[in-house]
């Protein structure tokens, strides 16, 4: 197991048997209809639940009177279509269905991530210097598979549905999926890691014949140009001075961007939702996400622990039903091997849960119990958004 | 295929009596395959498939090794070891009695795109010098980061390396087997096409001729990409759109491991029977009463609102498994373990896999 990254909120090791009725209850209720709240970002690690608890909490939003926008990653097909959004071109659109007699609204957009990229370097660039970046090689390699280009594309995708909503007053809450990354700490990092890497070394030095002083052209240059014409071929090198000497005006704007991205995430009206299934690897992320948002001072609202396993008998204990179960046959064994199977479950999953409340006893939760059918319509949405609300 | 797995005891994988089939090494579907990729959306078990294969491989007497590439430190975390270096270490032993003597071994590496690179340009170029300069201009930081081509490169050249590695190379381990915890479904044909991805990045140059020898085995009989997924809509989607790309791309689509699968407690007319609220409740009722278990109404009921719930979610699952009989590859399925994944729940994994010929 890894070690667990240091937190002031962590207790020590006689506080592992957390009890879960003194577990805050996370109410959602308040979260969304507080006019205060004005973002709301889902995380998590990938396949707990993440774009189904966003699009529910937005139509929930919706339909208790806020004005919403929700921006999906990578929705289910059928619920792409069921929310009018299958189409990917970046532009909000109405939910259809959406029940508005509260006075609220719901809007929704599947991220093009390629696409906003785009964007965002049409317009900061002249037409022409544009031009140049976009039909890069690098720049493609960048803007379509740059791990953490998805995240920080969300990110920028993000404040520029903040500011339209502040400028034209047609949201007052913008709801965010964000990508399925491999660790849900990953789009936190993107701006930083994009902005670092905008700022390395060795792009600077790419850059420096075009900057004049010929004073970091060093000894040690040589050697590394020459390895590299060795290894890439002199094209690569061309293409890529190319890239970052086109990209070089652009620079300074992007790290600007990505440090008002990261002060939007830090503001009140900012409310992270972590999401987690009664795993231990989403769980463990989940740990470390709240860990993480609260070394950067970033507001968290709570955990949603979704897909949990239900007992609907606690009446027989799942060793009585497998007992029982062995002295008979036919529907009366199955049912009680079934609820055996589901009581084990049960048990591994508040063991689970147990283990983080224990080192994050302040984390208000809410656990949704797992349905019997896929979400893929407005109303299974309602559904999740009614079991989200407790 | 679809294979039904009967309702199966909590079984200790070392206990003969659970070892249904015991057949000869080349008795499988996947004879000269010597890369094993693994792939699968987020939340389908990806790296847990990754590994039970590897200890089937290994139960069947082969040298195996177990690769992951994304940083993540999954197979430390599964195998309960600390976090793996950029560095072969055997993690577990195969069980013997898989139709061999003697189990073979499962060793476990980490790839690191940084680590590879300056390992391929030490091996290549023997660039010691350079390369250590290389990496203090970031250039390494630079190449992995905005080319991910060039990742992609060097972390298949890695597993390249580690399947075609004989004996001549001094103190170099050799493997029957190479099983690659891969990146998941939806990024997997990327990936994998390390030739087209770095097409317009690389046209000629000694990293374009790695990427072609790469291709070649990537390419081959000796290769096969199996893809993991869950009964669920989402994950079955992506599995058919990742075998429609990989098709394409030309690369060797293997098996579909489906894990997670709900117990089979309930056959298809009780299922029905409780969907269609057609249960004698008298005779279930005096059944529990039989066999001691306190009764009530509550009880009846909670049992039956459980065993619906059971039969709408099996409703699903045999949907979903149509879908991946028109996939036209064939099918494994991996039990949803009740305690969750530990050693002992791998190997029941395993035993379940070679069972069903998978290895």
């Amino acid at each position: 197991m890894s070690t667990p990254r240091t937190s002031t909120s962590r207790r020590g090791p006689l506080a592992g048997h957390a009890d879960l009725d003194t577990v805050p209850h996370l109410d959602v209720d308040a979260l969304i209809d507080a006019p205060a709240t004005k973002i709301i970002v889902c995380t998590g690690s990938g396949g707990v639940g993440k774009t189904t608890t966003s699009a529910a909490l937005a139509l929930r939003a919706a339909e208790r009177g806020r004005k919403v926008v929700v921006l999906t990653i990578d929705p289910a097909r059928r619920l792409a279509q069921s929310m009018g959004i299958e189409k990917l071109d970046n532009t909000p659109r109405p939910v259809p269905g959406v029940n508005d007699d509260a006075g609220g609204s719901l809007d929704a957009m599947m991220l093009d991530m390629k696409r906003t990229f785009d964007e965002v370097v049409e317009g900061q660039a002249s037409p022409e210097k544009a031009a140049q970046i976009l039909n890069n090689p690098f720049y493609i390699a960048l803007s379509s598979s740059f791990a953490g280009t998805q995240e920080y594309m969300a990110m920028e995708k993000l404040g520029q549905l903040h500011r339209d909503a502040e400028r034209t007053g047609r949201w007052d809450l913008v709801v965010v999926d964000t990508p399925p990354s491999r660790s849900a700490l990953d789009f936190l990092d993107a701006p930083e890691r994009l902005s670092s890497f905008l700022d390395g070394r060795f792009i600077r030095i790419l850059l420096a014949p075009a900057k004049g002083p010929a004073r970091l052209m060093t000894a040690g240059l040589g050697v590394v140009t020459n390895a590299l014409t060795k290894i890439l071929g002199a094209q690569v090198l061309k293409d890529m001075s190319m890239f970052v000497s086109a990209f070089d005006t652009l620079f300074g704007g992007f790290r600007q961007r990505a440090q008002k991205t990261f002060e939007l995430l830090q503001a009140d009206g900012t409310a992270f939702l972590v999401v987690a299934a009664p795993e231990p690897d989403a769980l463990r992320e989940a740990a470390y996400f709240v860990e993480r948002l609260e070394e950067e001072r970033m507001p968290l609202a709570g955990l949603v622990v979704n897909r949990a396993t239900r007992l609907n008998l606690a009446g027989v204990s799942g060793d009585q039903a497998a007992a029982a179960a062995e002295k008979l046959d036919g529907l009366a064994a199955g049912l009680l091997r079934l609820h055996a199977d589901r009581t084990r479950v049960v048990t591994r999953e508040s063991r689970l849960r147990q283990r983080f409340a224990a080192a994050h006893p302040q984390v208000p939760t809410t656990v949704v119990p797992a349905l019997a059918t896929d979400v893929h319509d407005l109303d299974g949405l309602r559904l999740v958004g009614e079991l989200l609300a407790g | 295929m679809p294979h039904e797995p009967d309702h199966r005891p909590v079984s200790h994988p070392h206990d003969p009596a659970t070892l249904r089939r015991v057949s000869s090494a080349e008795d499988t579907d996947w004879p000269g395959v010597r890369l094993h990729v693994v792939t699968g959306k987020g939340g389908t078990g990806k790296t847990t498939v990754a590994a039970a294969l590897a200890l089937a491989l290994a139960s069947r007497g082969k040298q195996v090794l177990l690769c992951e590439v994304e940083g993540r430190q999954g197979i430390a975390q599964l195998f309960d070891v600390p976090p793996l270096p950029y560095e072969e270490r055997r993690i577990a032993s195969g069980s013997a009695g898989h139709g061999e003597a003697e189990g073979g071994q499962v060793y476990a590496l980490a790839i690191e795109p940084e680590a590879a690179l300056l390992e391929y340009l030490a091996m290549y170029y023997r660039l010691g010098r350079a390369g250590k300069a290389l990496d203090r201009f970031g250039v390494i930081d630079f190449a992995t980061t905005i080319a991910p081509g060039v990742r992609d490169v060097l972390l298949t050249g890695k597993v390249y390396e580690a399947v075609h590695r004989n004996r001549r190379g001094k103190n170099q381990r050799e493997y029957d087997a190479v099983v690659l915890d891969a990146p998941p479904t939806g990024r997997i044909a990327q990936f994998l096409n390390v030739n087209s991805e770095l097409a317009g990045l690389a046209k000629v140059g000694p990293i374009r001729s790695q990427a072609d020898t790469v291709m070649t085995l990537l390419r081959s009989d000796r290769t096969r990409v199996h893809l993991v997924t869950v009964l669920e809509d989402m994950p079955v989607q992506e599995t058919a759109d990742g075998i429609a790309q990989l098709r394409k791309d030309d690369l060797p689509v293997g098996g579909v491991v489906v894990n997670l699968v709900r117990s089979q407690d309930l056959d298809a007319t009780q299922r029905k029977s409780i969907l269609a609220d057609g249960v004698d409740r008298k005779a279930l009722e005096s059944d529990l009463r039989e066999a001691g278990v306190p009764v009530d109404g509550h009880v009846v009921e909670g049992l039956l609102r459980e065993g619906r719930e059971h039969a709408q979610r099996r409703g699903l699952e045999d949907e979903m498994r149509a879908r991946i009989d028109t996939l036209d590859a064939p099918t494994y399925e991996l039990p949803r373990l009740s305690e969750g994944i530990d050693l002992g729940g791998l190997y029941e994994l395993a035993a379940d896999l070679i069972d069903q010929g998978m290895a």
